[in-house]
């Protein structure tokens, strides 16, 4: 019987790590930014069915970026999950958090299970309306099931980082929806700028949705190819 | 942790049944027919709904009786399901309002997970199989009786489908009502229906309807004029569904008892 080769923990970890990191740098990005009346996710999405982001329960939305199948497991799975706890409880009790922690445990448990490659995807569950301290939460997940939460915006995909350094220098509290959607549609194209394949942003290749506090009990709305022309079109 | 298992089901109710079904009720414990005197369970009795030219008006008085006490004078037997539908239901409160949320629930649910509303007719066919669930309870005499109505948007009609207690579906083209106060209500609606009707009208037909089955059905509630509690009104047309205000329905009854009080 022959011995199997000795690999440190350290060295696996290091080698699922490689294998996501190599998937999530080619992803597509997804913008999410706290606007006047709740939070505006943005991302460029050429694709008319297959969608990047997608509404949970009431409040609740989650945004992704990475292999679309695992995702779409994930989104059926949360929103099974938030229905069954809504149902036994009240609706209100179901909270970003509370799906963030079940999307963590899940992601952690596939990362850290042998027999199975980790899930290639980053996951940006966002709410609004939750806690009265605080207009909207943002936790952003990571393949390995580690979560932190951001405040005023956030991204994930190949180039968040350099999404978040143009935020940071552009971004104003209280815009309007439509500001809100021009500043991220400009910061999709900074990040492209000096790419080979760099592109415009038009109506049919951006994806626009928004969790808005003043609809009704269900808050998320997908903006339709004629509403981003109207307010794309309005601008330049 | 999750389990991604049964994933791909777009059916809520069986995903309970599956999972949850304690969450569900059990009505196999019952035995025998029930006489209303020995159980504390309250009773809904009178709802209806019309078509008219824009769409339906369902409507639905609010009281609900303990054998032959009043039981509450303030419950809801319409609930709005989707953008383009409502439901009202007659029969055993509990069970009652249970469906009416475990129908909405699963309509949205299947929503979600879709990308695309269930169809009309598909709604009201996977309401017959959620009556026919409660085939248990309905043995032992305990009824569960939905009545729904939706907007038609392929063919730009209002539509009402009725239900039996085995859940047999059948649909209605012009009104109907149900509940103990249900055969009142529709000789009512029988007389005063025309095709076209305009909001107005229909508005008036069926406050007459709900007064008229309140005024031969002990079990149904009238206007309360003392405490302000009036039947609902739910209006569903292309723009979606929408909530007669309390004070305009308080005005119709009005018209209507000085009409009365004249002739």
């Amino acid at each position: 019987m022959s011995t199997p080769y000795y690999v440190s923990p350290d060295q696996i970890w290091e080698d699922k790590k490689d294998f996501v990191n190599r998937g999530i740098e080619q992803a597509k990005e997804v913008i999410v930014l706290e606007y006047k009346n709740g939070l505006l996710m943005v991302a460029e999405n050429p694709r008319k069915t297959i969608f990047k982001m997608s509404e949970i329960y009431d409040r609740i939305a989650l945004a992704s970026t990475g292999r679309v199948s695992e995702y779409e497991a994930l989104r059926v799975a949360g929103i099974r999950e938030a229905e069954i706890k809504g149902y036994t409880y009240y609706r209100e009790d179901v909270t970003g958090k509370w799906l963030t922690n079940l999307y963590s445990q899940h992601m952690s448990a596939i990362a850290q299970a042998w027999d199975t490659k980790p899930l290639e995807i980053e996951l940006l569950v966002c709410e609004i309306d939750g806690l009265s301290s605080v207009r909207s939460q943002i936790y952003k997940i990571t393949f390995d099931g580690t979560y932190e939460e951001k405040e005023r915006f956030a991204a994930i995909g190949g180039k968040a980082d350099s999404i978040i350094e143009f935020l940071e220098n552009t971004y104003q509290e209280e815009l309007d929806i439509k500001d809100a959607i021009q500043l991220a549609a400009k910061t999709l194209e900074s990040i492209e700028a000096d790419a080979p394949d760099s592109y415009e942003i038009n109506p049919n290749t951006i994806e626009i949705a928004c969790l808005d506090a003043t609809l009704d009990r269900r808050k998320f709305h997908r903006f339709t190819i004629q509403e981003i022309d109207e307010i794309l079109g309005n601008a330049s | 942790m999750l389990k991604l298992r049964d994933f791909e089901s777009t059916d809520f109710f069986e995903i309970l049944k599956d999972r949850h079904p304690d969450k569900l009720g059990d009505w196999s414990q019952l035995n025998g027919t029930y006489d209303s005197n020995n159980y504390n369970f309250l009773e809904g009795t009178t709802v209806l709904a019309i078509v008219y030219k824009d769409g339906v008006i369902m409507a639905g008085d609010r009281q609900a009786t303990e054998g032959y006490q009043v039981g509450e004078r303030r419950i809801q037997k319409v609930y709005k399901i989707d953008r383009h539908s409502a439901i009202a239901v007659a029969g055993v409160a509990g069970p009652c309002i249970e469906i009416a949320k475990l129908f909405q629930v699963q309509i949205e649910f299947y929503e979600k997970i879709e990308g695309v509303p269930l169809s009309l007719d598909g709604q009201a066919n996977y309401l017959s199989s959620l009556v026919r669930s409660n085939l248990s309870l309905a043995m032992q005499g305990l009824i569960v009786l939905p009545l729904f109505s939706g907007y038609d948007l392929k063919n730009n009609v209002g539509r009402i489908f009725k239900y039996d207690a085995l859940g047999g579906r059948y649909e209605e083209d012009t009104y109907y009502a149900i509940g103990s106060g249900g055969k009142d209500a529709r000789s009512t609606l029988k007389k005063l229906y025309q095709t076209d009707l305009d909001k107005e009208t229909a508005l008036k037909i069926a406050v007459e309807a709900l007064w008229d089955a309140a005024d031969e059905d002990i079990a149904t509630g009238g206007p309360d004029l003392i405490r302000k509690i009036f039947p609902t009104f739910t209006i569903i047309t292309k723009e979606g569904v929408s909530e007669v205000p309390e004070d305009t329905i308080g005005e119709l009854f009005q018209d209507l008892i000085s009409r009365l009080v004249q002739s």
